[in-house]
């Protein structure tokens, strides 16, 4: 079995996960959550083999030049994905709300799609640049803290869709229906808190470990290309956000809305800054 | 100062000290760092002319845009986060240095008001009895206790990781260290390149920007660059390799072979392997033999240059590539009939010596080497700062993961003789994770009632 067919049963694996957490959300049987939440961890389980399938092909492939599976788009794109799974398993093992499961596989899921359809799967050797320890420290930090802003970003939305509901039928809350299956928006609210408190040290790592690579490679530590930057753009607003927590009013609904555009501004420095600007990073352009 | 003066000054003062503003410094910080993310940087005035009308080129030039980074509007929001960073400090971190230092170790009532975690049991015994058996019990369930008496009270006081209160003031302290290492190295550190040819050695290097030339206090020699490539990669590049050496009062005094990722490093100046390129035409070392024959014979050919043949004619070899597709360093040659006619030109691989014979022309060539010389360029940089930067790094590492997940937790014991029994009174709190503490602190209570048999 070669990691391309192991990759294709994880998306169809998180495609029905997703499915059954939607059916879940409609029916509010727990046994179809629990369906939901074996096949999420199934999938899991078979994407962090598949990882490990394809590290042992670059070596198969390129002998002594293989790599740890992390160096273009296609596989960064299935690792962030493999992170996203990675950080709701640890929420769902924590909290037990099943509902989140609706919100976050999506997410795993289109990335795994993206990647399979849409991304060059080759392995190729490493240009010198990228021959580097570092590159694998940064990588992982980088992508740990991405999926956390992602969590935060997921449970943020459900906040939202949940206090606008309450706060129209402020009479019957906590709201019925399927607002019932969503957690409270005080849970809401503390994970979306512990999510960032935990993404926003790994991307602080993730930024230093680039800086300590590119001080390495080229001798400046830091040079505002537009990757760097945009890391910081996003350094930014996660500690405006972890700030907003001691002032008054900007717990709740801001600070909700605080972690989704956290988030949007995480995807664009990571997809973004290569598809649409250039920079250093440019190689990760196309895949 | 009058009352007046004194009240703007306090005003200043609390502006300068509030969350708000630093707040709104992140989020400005943030929106603002996106211009030189979408004008690129630092190019010369034709090149942004291009993309440009000359009026929009002329306001975004007066606004900075074009090295932003540098501009002073950016920097001074960076000086006004700094400043907003050491006034919030100032602020607030004697009181949390006293909390620390000097933790209040009598929990009396107005304490006890304030905890939401807290118990009263009354138990038969004597005050040292019950003072005894609550030491040992806080001891050995939480942290070391220091006992303390008041008037007719006894009080217990146990504390652990009072040290996460300061995390915060590491983190932010580590954004000033950084700033200051980048201070350093931006006054008396450098960055700029060299371009040595094989076999020589240089002790000059041209700066970036400005392109001054400056004067190393030794010399660089470069004996070797080797570039290669991957088998089968499709021209991709496997390694850049320059073997240098440093030669300082002309005693060789250091030797290295560096690459991509592997600099070397010499007094404070490191050098980078970062791009390479010919110098000098490249001359080919060719073997021809004749067709059906076993007259073989060697040649020396510079690129472009007529060699001539035994027959009257002549060749030429007029271009070469290192990697032709997958099948390694190749080049494109010609030959010349005695008459003078140009022939087509063909293709010769240096790694398929018998691949020629297939053309079927009167002379087959074989390639044996290509002798190209090549310059190595090195970027060279000098930066005193970078280890400040370094310890900033990891202080803002260590700093922010002992704010964040380390929390600052305190017991309070307070035990009052009450009508021949002792009134005791437990209570804590925790400055990070509640909940967990609340937890904490419930089978607390539990252990106690068991080990005093209420």
């Amino acid at each position: 079995m070669t990691s391309t067919q192991l990759f294709n049963a994880v998306t169809l694996a998180y495609f029905a996960s997703m499915v059954l957490f939607v059916v879940y959300l409609a029916t509010r049987s727990k046994a179809v959550a629990l369906g939901g939440n074996i096949l999420a961890y199934a999938g899991f389980l078979m994407h962090t083999a598949a990882i490990g399938l394809r590290w042992r092909e670059t070596y198969t492939l390129l002998g002594a030049d293989g790599y740890a599976p992390l160096s273009n788009l296609y596989e960064s794109v299935v690792f962030f994905s493999w992170t996203i799974l990675l950080i709701y398993i640890i929420i769902d093992l924590k909290y037990r709300q099943r509902a989140v499961g609706a919100f976050v596989l999506p997410f795993a899921f289109l990335a795994m799609t993206w990647a399979q359809l849409r991304l060059n799967d080759a392995i190729e050797p490493l240009v010198p640049a990228l021959q580097s320890n570092w590159l694998t420290y940064h990588v992982i930090t980088c992508f740990l803290g991405y999926a956390a802003f992602a969590v935060a970003c997921g449970v943020s939305i459900m906040y939202l869709i949940k206090f606008s509901k309450e706060e129209k039928k402020p009479e019957n809350t906590p709201a019925g229906g399927l607002m019932a299956l969503f957690p409270s928006t005080r849970v809401l609210d503390d994970i979306n808190y512990k999510a960032i408190m935990i993404g926003f040290p790994l991307l602080t790592l993730g930024i230093v470990t680039g800086a300590a690579w590119a001080n390495y490679a080229w001798g400046t530590y830091w040079s505002w290309d537009p990757k760097e930057t945009w890391s910081l753009i996003v350094w930014f607003i996660y500690a405006a956000f972890l700030h907003a927590r001691f002032t008054r009013g900007w717990v709740g609904k801001r600070a909700a809305w605080l972690s989704i555009f956290g988030f949007a501004a995480t995807i664009f420095c990571y997809l973004g800054v290569n598809l649409v600007l250039s920079g250093l990073h440019s190689y990760g352009a196309g895949g | 100062m009058t009352a007046k003066e004194r009240s703007f000054l306090t005003a200043v003062w609390d502006f300068l000290c509030s969350l708000k503003l630093t707040i709104i410094i992140l989020i400005l910080l943030a929106i603002t760092s996106i211009i030189g993310t979408v004008v690129q940087q630092n190019l010369s005035p034709q090149e942004y002319l291009q993309f440009y009308t000359e009026k929009t080129y002329k306001i975004l030039d007066a606004l900075h845009f074009f090295d932003m980074y540098h501009s002073w509007w950016f920097l001074s929001l960076l000086g006004l986060f700094s400043l907003n960073l050491i006034c919030c400090s100032i602020k607030r971190f004697p009181r949390v240095w006293k909390t620390v230092m000097y933790p209040n170790l009598q929990g009396d009532d107005s304490l006890f008001r304030t905890l939401s975690n807290a118990d009263e049991v009354v138990v038969p015994g004597t005050l040292a009895e019950v003072t005894e058996k609550l030491k040992a019990f806080v001891q050995k369930n939480f942290a070391g206790t220091v006992v303390t008496t008041g008037e007719d009270r006894t009080y217990l006081f146990a504390q652990k990781a009072a040290y996460a209160r300061f995390g915060v003031y590491v983190t932010h302290l580590s954004i000033l260290i950084i700033f200051l290492g980048a201070i350093i190295g931006n006054i008396w550190g450098y960055k700029g390149y060299m371009n040595i040819m094989e076999g020589t050695a240089m002790d000059t290097l041209r700066l970036f920007g400005s392109n001054e030339p400056l004067k190393l206090p030794f010399a660089v020699r470069c004996d070797r660059f080797e570039v290669t490539f991957y088998e089968g990669g499709g021209g991709r590049p496997k390694e850049f390799i320059s073997d240098l050496v440093i030669l300082d009062q002309g005693k060789e005094v250091e030797k290295k072979t560096i690459q991509v990722n592997d600099p070397l490093s010499y007094k404070g100046i490191t050098f980078y392997q970062s791009s390479y390129g010919p110098a000098g035409d490249p001359i080919f070392k060719m073997r021809v033999r004749v067709k059906d024959s076993d007259e073989v014979k060697e040649y020396m050919a510079r690129q472009g240059e007529h060699v001539n043949l035994p027959d009257g004619g002549s060749f030429a070899v007029t271009a070469y590539t290192q990697a032709y597709d997958r099948f390694g360093p190749a080049i494109q040659m010609h030959v010349n009939t005695p008459d003078g006619n140009h022939g087509n030109p063909f293709i010769v691989l240096k790694n398929f010596p018998d691949f020629d014979a297939q053309r079927g022309g009167k002379y087959i060539f074989s390639l044996d080497a290509i002798n190209q010389r090549y310059y190595t360029g090195l970027q060279v940089g000098k930066d005193p700062g970078v280890w400040v930067v370094w310890t900033g790094c990891f202080m803002m590492i260590v700093g922010s993961l002992a704010a964040f997940f380390i929390s600052h937790r305190r017991i309070w014991v307070t035990l009052q003789p009450v009508g021949g029994k002792i009134g005791v009174r437990i209570g804590g709190s925790a400055h990070r994770n509640q909940p967990a503490f609340e937890l904490f602190f419930d089978g607390l209570k539990e252990k106690l009632k068991k080990e005093l048999n209420v």
